[in-house]
């Protein structure tokens, strides 16, 4: 208080201080309370969805520990990790249209799997996470370093130029794949599926806690970033090294989801503009929102995926390539009603 | 004070902005005028440190703006480019509250709280402070942008053409605003500005630039002169009394 009554008397007499009238954006609301529960049942259903019978065999109760909880604590990383990794990028490239899928970044980090394998034979889940890391990130950046200097503001055109170099990348790893016979670890890639997850091949997923730690400690500052770089160094941030960490976050999600599990869609589009429609864009009080909902999304479309053709399974990408389809026409066609598609 | 000291800028060979040598006093509203192209936004950007001068040095407030750590910067002085803001989905109240970032570093106090309270009532946003920026108007936005920058509470400001897309009321709200702020608070307020009326009724001083140079700076009546301002616009200008004080008729 001292500081401020002194800055007053100095600049003279301004207009009487106002009551503070915090926009407390409380988590703990009755509508948060109500989707953590939510996601709660729905991970209970996922531990209890299967074929195999948890009750009856003798190994049942091994099983869902070997299995069901692994996948169904995968979905949930997995989910957070994927919807997240959207509201950042929506921020950062001031696009609801851009996610992983429609920046060409997924397509980075299969390529940077494939690497993996080209480099060393037999790599183990650290080299591959690595090295989807590393091109998910230099990808990313090219992407951005594209958007900056094109300066393509229009909504349309960024998520079609970034599927279109998408395209690119993946054909260069098809080549790269027929080229040196190793079409199994793209298709296992390319069709995301939780089927093979079990204890012992998913635990590197919980990194993404980690970076959802970070993103909300740089929250505030992200969400500046995504006011433009005159406004962020105005107040006194240094605008490319948030996107620097903004690009990391990004890839460190987008490389590890693709090593251990594959080729994720479309979570990153959803589950955003759902938020951001409801509740708008600032992203430190959006941030447990938009977690809790992706897992909650991924996770139904996983029993979904599981249900569907019983006793089989369909990947989990199909339902949530289908679901983001029409949630991406639905965004398109508010967009144009509300007249901001140039 | 702020001072630039052979300022120079050029961009792609052909353009050269500079050397630029002003001293702009603390207090009061400093207008910026002068025909397109003549380096008004690039001074004032130069300024703010958005734009790296080629050569020279520029100080606010006894502080050297290519030296100094942003965040510092950030407690003295602040700028605002014209409207071609992106329209994020913040309320207005989330938006004017980043204004306390160089401070708070997000977390606001009490103390921040009742500061943004205070710049949303002192640019009538109150009724609006939890609409979020994309359904408002053209007119409402700038307000709260400006109200951000003015939350930042720095002894200077600097203003790329506020009245850019305002109609006449908006703009004579925006600069009676302006004013209070610079005279009830006690800002430094740098503003570029297209219309010469508007300049001469609402500021203490005024930089005329052409092609790059500062043509002229004085107080208002020193500038505000038909021969000075002819040579600036190349265009016939003749000054009149108006009832506010003097006039350009062009």
């Amino acid at each position: 208080m001292s500081t401020h009554a002194m800055h007053e008397a100095e600049i003279g007499s301004p207009p009487p201080l106002a009551e503070p009238r915090p926009e407390r954006n409380r988590l703990i609301t009755v509508p948060f309370v109500l989707a953590v529960f939510a996601v709660i049942a729905l991970g209970a259903v996922s531990l209890f969805t299967g074929v195999y019978d948890i009750w009856g065999r003798e190994d049942g109760r091994d099983m869902f520990f070997i299995t069901r909880v692994p996948r169904t604590i995968a979905l949930m990383l997995t989910g957070a990790a994927m919807a997240m990794t959207g509201l950042i990028m929506h921020l950062v490239t001031r696009n609801k249209m851009v996610e992983p899928t429609t920046t060409g970044t997924t397509e980075w980090a299969g390529l940077g799997l494939l690497a993996a394998y080209l480099l060393v034979p037999g790599p183990t889940l650290v080299m591959r996470m690595t090295g989807a890391i590393v091109f998910s990130f230099v990808g990313t950046m090219i992407f951005f370093l594209f958007l900056r200097h094109v300066r393509l503001r229009s909504s349309l055109i960024v998520p079609i130029t970034g599927m279109m170099l998408g395209a690119v990348v993946s054909a260069f790893s098809t080549f790269m794949t027929l080229r040196f016979n190793m079409s199994q670890v793209i298709e296992n890639w390319f069709i995301g599926s939780f089927a093979p997850v079990q204890a012992g091949r998913y635990e590197h997923l919980w990194i993404i806690v980690a970076v959802t730690l970070i993103t909300f400690l740089y929250a505030n500052r992200l969400t500046i970033a995504g006011l433009g770089e005159d406004v962020a160094t105005a107040l006194g941030l240094h605008y490319h090294r948030l996107i620097l960490l903004a690009n990391a976050l990004v890839a460190v999600c987008v490389g590890v989801v693709a090593a251990v599990i594959g080729n994720i869609p479309f979570l990153g589009l959803i589950v955003p503009n759902i938020v951001s429609m409801i509740r708008g864009d600032d992203l430190r009080s959006n941030l447990p929102w938009v977690c809790l909902t992706g897992m909650g999304t991924i996770t139904l479309c996983d029993i979904v995926a599981r249900v569907v053709i019983m006793p089989f399974e369909v990947p989990v990408s199909l339902i949530l390539g289908t679901l983001g389809a029409a949630v991406f026409i639905l965004i398109l066609l508010r967009q144009r009603r509300s007249g901001r598609v140039r | 004070m702020i001072t630039l000291q052979n300022v120079r800028k050029t961009y792609g060979g052909e353009v050269r902005i500079g050397p630029l040598n002003i001293e702009i006093p603390k207090a009061g509203i400093t207008s910026l005028i002068g025909p397109n192209g003549a380096g008004k936004s690039t001074m004032l950007l130069m300024i703010g440190r958005l734009l790296k001068m080629d050569e020279g040095r520029i100080r606010v407030a006894n502080m050297d703006i290519a030296r100094s750590k942003s965040n510092d910067i950030a407690k003295i002085l602040t700028i605002l480019r014209q409207e071609n803001h992106f329209i994020t989905r913040l309320t207005v109240r989330q938006l004017v509250g980043f204004g306390r970032f160089p401070y708070s570093k997000g977390r606001l106090t009490k103390e921040d709280e009742a500061i943004i309270s205070k710049y949303i009532d002192f640019f009538g946003l109150t009724d609006l402070e939890h609409r979020f920026l994309d359904e408002l108007s053209g007119g409402q936005r700038q307000r709260a942008y400006v109200a951000m920058v003015l939350c930042q509470e720095t002894e200077y400001v600097l203003l790329d053409e506020p009245l850019n897309n305002l109609d006449i009321a908006r703009a004579v709200q925006m600069m009676e605003h302006l004013r209070r702020a610079a005279d009830e608070l006690g800002r430094t307020i740098v503003v570029v500005l297209h219309d010469i009326n508007f300049a001469a009724r609402y500021s203490d001083r005024i930089c005329a630039m052409k092609n790059g140079q500062i043509a002229a700076f004085g107080t208002v009546d020193e500038i505000m002169r038909p021969d000075l301002l002819t040579d600036i616009f190349e265009t016939r200008i003749e000054i009149i009394d108006g009832p506010y004080g003097k006039l350009a008729v062009y």
